[in-house]
C-alpha cells in the first residue's frame, strides 16, 4: 500500500495567498467568514462571489482542484437547497403540487443560500487549506494564541502536539501499510464479508498499530528529552514570522469589504434572503 | 590528556516485579573516554551497552557508581536539574530508529529544534543549522519532509540535529542497526568525518565489527562487565576471548587468526581487506623463500 495523502490539500505554489502571513491568512479567514454571513442582498452576494473569484485567480489553483474539494459538501448543499424550495412561503406562487408549493421567493433563497455556502468552502479553502502547509498553520495558530500562555493556557504544548501528529501521520499510515501486508500473509482477509466481519479484521490491524505508537512515543520523549526539551518555556524559534506590508493590507481590505456589505445591506433593500 | 567522560565502579539493576528477578544490566563498569578520541562499545544484545549509553545520557540513574562528564559528578544525591541540562548540552545521543527521534515536518526544522530549546537567537540558530546540514551533506534537502528520505538520510538529519547544538561528545547508540550497507556506509563516515575533522568525541555503540575496529578504542561488554579494552588490534588480536562472549570477529582477522594457527607468521591487526590480502600474501612470499 503505497499512500501519498497531502493532507489538508495543500497545493504547492508561489502567490500571494502562499505567501501571506498564516496569522494574517487566519484573521483574513474568520472576518472572511463573517462577511458571508452578514450578506443580505443579491447586490451584497454579486460583490461576494467577484472577490471571491478575484481570490481564485489571484492564488492561481486549478478550478478542476477546487471544484474537487466542492464535492464533499455537495449533499449538504442539495439538502439546504431542497428544503428551501419546498418549505419557503412567499408571495408569488410558481408550483402547486396540493401537498408541497414552491414559491419564486423559496427558489431565490435557495440559490443564494447555496451560493453562500459554496463561498465559504471555495474562500477560506484559497486562504487556508490550498495556499497553507499545515505546519504553517500551527506556527501561525501558536503565535495568535500565544497572549493566553499568561492566563495559563498550554498553547505550546498543543502546537508541539500537533507538530508531532503532523509529522507521524505519513509514518504510521506507512506502518499500516506494513501490518495489513504481514496479516495478509497470515491469511487475513479485510475484502470480503459483511461489516460487522470486516470490522472485526481491522483489529489485528489496530491492535499491533496502537502498540507500535506508544513504543514510538516512548522513544521520541527520550529523544526530546535528550535534545534538550523541557516545555515551551525559554524556547526560541529559528523562523521567526514577520509580517509584511501586504499582510496588513490584506487584513484592511477584508474588513473593508466587510463594511461595503454592511452598507449595501442598509441602502440596496429588496431581494433579501432569509437565514 | 583531557577527559570527557569518566565512569568508575558503574552498577546498574532492572528491578523486578512480581515473579521477574531483577537483572543486573551493568556490573562495576569502569573506563574513562578521552577527549577528541573515538571509542567503540561492542558486544551482543543484552550486554548492557544500551544500558550504559542511557546512563550516560542521564536518562537513567545508576544503582551505584560514579560518572564524571568533563570532570563534573553526575551522578548522586546533589545532582540538580539544571546540572543535567546541563551535561546534555555537552553529551548528546543519536538512536537506533531514525523515525522515532525526528520531530518536525521539514528537515530544516527538525535540526533547529535542539537548537531552539537552547534559546538561541534566531540568527545564529539558523547558521547552525546550515552548517549542520551542510556538514551531514544534507544541505539540498533543507526543505524536505523527513519521511520521504530514505533509513541512512534521515539518520544524518538526526546527526545534524545533534550537531547543531555543538555539543562536545556524541554516542550513538546502535545508530546504524536499523539501515541498510549503503545507509550505514553514509552514516559511519558522517561519524568518522565529525571525529576526524571537528574533533568531536564519538562513543559509538554497536555489535558490527567492522564499524568498531574504525574506532581507536574498542571497550568490549558481556554480560553487564567490561570483558577488556584495548585498540581495535589488541582486542581482536585475542579472537577466543570474543568467541567465548558469543561475538564475532572482522573477517579479515579471523581469516588471519586462522592462518596464523595454520603456523603462517602473520599480523593479526590489520581490517582492511586490501592491507589483508598484501600481509597474506607476504608472508606466503617469506614462507616460500624460507623452504628454498
Amino acid at each position: 500500500m503505497k499512500m501519498d495523502i497531502a493532507f489538508g490539500q495543500y497545493c504547492e505554489g508561489n502567490s500571494i495567498l502562499h505567501r501571506l502571513d498564516p496569522r494574517a491568512k487566519l484573521i483574513i479567514s474568520i472576518i472572511y467568514i463573517v462577511v458571508l454571513f452578514l450578506a443580505k442582498n443579491v447586490f451584497t452576494f454579486a460583490l461576494l462571489t467577484l472577490t471571491t473569484m478575484a481570490l481564485v485567480i489571484l492564488s492561481g489553483i486549478s478550478l478542476r482542484v477546487i471544484a474537487g474539494g466542492l464535492k464533499p459538501i455537495l449533499f449538504i448543499a442539495l439538502f439546504t437547497a431542497i428544503i428551501n424550495i419546498f418549505f419557503f412561503t412567499g408571495d408569488t406562487l410558481l408550483v402547486d403540487l396540493k401537498i408541497v408549493k414552491i414559491y419564486l421567493e423559496g427558489l431565490f433563497n435557495a440559490g443564494l443560500i447555496v451560493l453562500r455556502i459554496v463561498l465559504l468552502i471555495v474562500s477560506t479553502s484559497m486562504f487556508l487549506t490550498y495556499t497553507t502547509t499545515p505546519l504553517a498553520l500551527t506556527d501561525g495558530m501558536e503565535r495568535l494564541l500565544s497572549p493566553l500562555a499568561k492566563i495559563g493556557v498550554p498553547v505550546h504544548d498543543f502546537s508541539m502536539m500537533m507538530t508531532i501528529a503532523l509529522r507521524f501521520i505519513p509514518t504510521l499510515i506507512e506502518e499500516t501499510g506494513k501490518i495489513m501486508n504481514a496479516q495478509k500473509a497470515r491469511g487475513a482477509d479485510f475484502t470480503s464479508g459483511g461489516l460487522i466481519k470486516r470490522a472485526r479484521a481491522i483489529i489485528p490491524i489496530i491492535i499491533p498499530l496502537f502498540v507500535s505508537a506508544f513504543r514510538r512515543a516512548g522513544d521520541l520523549a527520550t529523544a526530546m528529552e535528550c535534545r534538550c526539551y523541557t516545555g515551551g518555556a525559554g524556547r526560541t524559534r529559528m523562523n521567526v514570522l514577520h509580517a509584511k506590508w501586504y499582510d496588513f493590507a490584506f487584513v484592511l481590505a477584508v474588513t473593508a469589504l466587510g463594511a461595503a456589505v454592511v452598507l449595501m445591506n442598509i441602502y440596496l433593500p429588496g431581494y433579501t434572503v432569509t437565514m | 590528556m583531557e577527559n570527557t567522560i569518566e565512569v568508575k565502579n558503574l552498577c546498574f539493576t532492572y528491578e523486578g516485579y512480581g515473579d521477574v528477578p531483577d537483572v543486573e544490566a551493568l556490573h562495576d563498569v569502569s573506563f574513562t573516554v578521552e577527549k577528541g578520541s573515538f571509542t567503540a562499545i561492542l558486544g551482543h544484545n543484552g550486554s548492557g551497552k544500551s544500558t550504559l549509553a542511557s546512563v550516560l545520557c542521564m536518562l537513567s540513574e545508576p544503582a551505584s557508581g560514579e560518572v564524571y562528564i568533563n570532570g563534573k559528578l553526575m551522578t548522586g544525591e546533589d545532582v540538580t536539574d539544571e546540572d543535567v541540562f546541563d551535561a546534555r548540552r555537552r553529551v548528546g545521543m543519536v538512536f537506533q530508529n531514525p523515525d522515532n527521534q525526528i520531530v518536525a515536518s521539514v528537515v530544516e526544522e527538525d535540526v533547529a529544534f535542539g537548537c531552539e530549546n537552547l534559546g538561541l537567537p534566531p540568527a545564529e540558530i539558523r547558521r547552525r543549522v546550515d552548517d549542520a546540514l551542510e556538514c551531514v551533506g544534507m544541505r539540498k534537502y533543507a526543505r524536505h519532509s523527513p519521511h520521504k528520505l530514505s533509513g541512512g538520510q534521515k539518520q544524518r538529519v538526526a546527526i545534524a540535529g545533534v550537531i547543531a547544538m555543538k555539543r562536545d561528545c556524541i554516542i550513538f547508540d546502535e545508530s546504524t542497526a536499523m539501515l541498510d550497507p549503503m545507509g550505514r556506509r553514509e552514516v559511519m563516515e558522517t561519524i568518522e568525518y565529525l571525529n576526524k575533522v571537528e574533533g568531536v568525541t564519538v562513543i559509538l555503540i554497536t555489535h558490527y565489527m567492522e564499524e568498531a575496529a574504525r574506532a581507536d578504542r574498542v571497550i568490549v561488554m558481556n554480560g553487564g562487565r567490561v570483558l577488556t579494552t584495548g585498540t581495535p588490534g589488541e582486542v581482536f588480536s585475542e579472537p577466543e576471548l570474543l568467541w567465548d562472549a558469543d561475538l564475532d570477529v572482522p573477517q579479515t582477522t579471523e581469516l588471519l587468526y586462522r592462518m596464523k594457527k595454520a603456523g603462517l607468521d602473520v599480523r593479526l591487526d590489520i581490517f582492511d581487506f586490501e592491507e589483508c590480502a598484501a600481509e597474506i600474501a607476504r608472508a606466503v612470499k617469506k614462507r616460500q623463500s624460507e623452504v628454498k
